[in-house]
């Protein structure tokens, strides 16, 4: 279980997230949902540690905020950002061996490689691309294969449809559910608010750095008022 | 000018050469991994080469003993001082690039006047041991023998970084240096990857730093020379290439041996700007580089 208490972010004195509280249960897949700006990304760096923040994070009953990034993800929370970040000029091998280099002692690192390659086919076939040459579809499954390398228990994913064909949307969306069906907690940020509704438990709406609107995903769907009200749809 | 003396000083460049091209490999490693340039490279060579001429006047074991403890000396006097220096002045908020320039250019001036201080300013040498004073004869050529092991001591430390660079730490050493904001996401803390690739460019020039003692001078200053052959030597090979370091620290050992043949030996460095000049101008990532 993940909880968020009055969670605060600023840049630079300017803040973009206010008191943010929410819970993300165990095996559920909770989406978080709003308009450009409204704060998502954000959110889920101050949750990864990648930008300052203030207030409560709490992970497994252990306090997440006032760690380093990387001390968050080794306690397996881990996040796919914005924009992929994965390593242009290495290849697509190298950039999943990288997502188990912090667990070089164990014997079985590279175990989750079977489950990557079975929701991503097309990985195994461009294993010695360098990863700057797959196509944003691919990149995008790449940068999730290395994080399920890490062994995450909680899988952070910032709009993993940005930029994608429709149809690859439907399968990196199938590939969540099938991440969350093998054990890992899923908290999901997506500009695309129906699709993410169809696969999420829990959704929370967000706007202008604020929680606006929390629910079971059914319900928010349902919603039309919510639509048109915060999300522009 | 007969070719027998030709290709003596063509050979005596390559050995030369090899030399120069481990010193700048250590450089190029650091810069490349952070793009810090570390001006105090030359003082860790110097550094070295005090090592080594102490722990042979000490125990007179040779080199065999004085390649493992000074290797081991300089990777933790380079953990160290990303730990102590580079890492804060990393963090400051204003004038980062001024900072690391003046951060390391300061360190590099106090360890000039502590070996000042604490050896004073004679020149030393080593004497004696198993590679002093004897040579390697090939037909009519004359090789001195401990030229000869510093050059194969050099290859082998190459061979041995490109194994390094093929190992998973040699992996997280590449992607820190290409995306070092990321390395995060997947667990690995950058700071420690950015102290082991210091521990390993200065463990490099430790290497050049022992084997340039078997046969050079030691004093407080004898690294500025040196350092400044590996920020050339670094400029023509491409920063942060390992390849690229090998091959212009052979390029420059040459144009060096030769220009001193040809012109005149007090004229020696003029070869190796002309062509860092020229490089400079029509190909300005150098020649090997790939940035
Ligand atoms: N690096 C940054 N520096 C300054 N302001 C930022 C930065 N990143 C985001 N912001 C601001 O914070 C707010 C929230 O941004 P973000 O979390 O990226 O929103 P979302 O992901 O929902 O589109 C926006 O007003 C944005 O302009
Ligand atoms: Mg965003």
């Amino acid at each position: 279980m993940l909880r968020l208490d009055g969670v605060t972010a600023a840049y630079r004195g300017l803040k973009a997230l206010h008191g943010i509280s929410l819970e993300v249960p165990d095996g559920a897949i909770v989406a978080v949902v709003g308009a450009n700006g409204a704060g998502k990304s954000t959110l889920l760096k101050a949750i990864a540690g990648q930008v300052r923040a203030e207030g409560r994070v709490e992970f497994a009953g252990q306090r997440l905020d006032l760690l380093p990034g990387w001390r968050v993800a080794r306690q397996g929370v881990v996040l796919v950002p914005e924009g992929r970040r994965l390593f242009p000029r290495l290849s697509v091998a190298d950039n999943l061996r990288l997502g188990a280099y912090a667990r070089r002692g164990d014997k079985d690192r590279f175990a989750p490689l079977e489950l990557v390659y079975d929701l991503f086919p097309r990985l195994r076939e461009r294993l010695a691309q360098r990863a700057e040459t797959l196509s944003g579809g691919e990149q995008q499954m790449l940068a999730i294969g290395r994080a399920l390398m890490t062994r995450p228990r909680l899988l952070m994913l910032d709009e993993p449809s940005q930029g994608l064909m429709p149809r690859l949307v439907d399968d990196i969306l199938a590939a969540v559910v099938r991440i969350r069906d093998r054990g890992v907690t899923v908290l999901l940020v997506e500009q695309r608010l129906a699709e993410a509704l169809s696969i999420a438990d829990h959704a929370y709406v967000l706007q202008t750095g604020r929680v606006v609107l929390s629910g079971p995903a059914a319900e928010i769907a349902a919603n039309a008022e919510v639509r048109r009200a915060y999300l522009g749809g | 000018m007969t070719a027998t003396l030709i290709l003596q000083v063509v050979l005596l460049g390559l050995l030369t050469g090899l030399v120069y091209a481990l010193v700048a490999a250590g450089l190029s490693l650091i810069f490349g991994l952070m793009d810090v340039v570390n001006f105090a490279h030359g003082q860790f060579l110097m550094l070295a080469m005090y090592a080594a001429f102490l722990l042979h006047a000490a125990t007179g074991a040779g080199v065999l003993l004085e390649l493992p403890v000074v290797v081991v000396l300089l990777f933790v006097l380079g953990a160290a001082v990303y730990r102590g220096m580079i890492a804060r002045a990393l963090s400051v908020s204003t004038n980062r690039g001024m900072v690391q320039i003046f951060v390391t250019f300061g360190l590099g001036i106090f360890l000039t006047g502590a070996a000042q201080f604490a050896f004073g300013g004679d020149f030393r040498s080593i004497t004696g041991g198993l590679l002093a004073d004897r040579s390697l004869v090939l037909g009519g050529l004359h090789l001195p023998l401990s030229q000869v092991a510093a050059a194969v001591v050099c290859l082998i430390a190459f061979a041995v970084l490109l194994l390094i660079s093929r190992t998973e730490f040699g992996r997280a050493l590449e992607a820190t240096r290409e995306d070092r904001d990321a390395v995060a996401l997947i667990g690995i803390n950058r700071d420690h990857i950015f102290a082991l690739g210091w521990g390993l460019g200065s463990a490099t020039v430790g290497v050049a730093g022992v084997m340039l003692a078997q046969f050079y001078y030691v004093s407080p200053n004898v690294g500025a020379d040196f350092a400044l052959i590996a920020y050339v030597t670094v400029a023509l090979g491409g920063f942060g290439s390992l390849l690229g370091a090998l091959l212009a620290g052979l390029l420059i050992g040459e144009v060096e041996a030769l220009t001193a043949l040809l012109l005149e030996p007090s004229l020696k460095q003029v070869g190796m700007f002309a062509i860092y000049l020229a490089v400079l101008m029509f190909r300005p990532r150098g020649l090997f580089g790939r940035l």
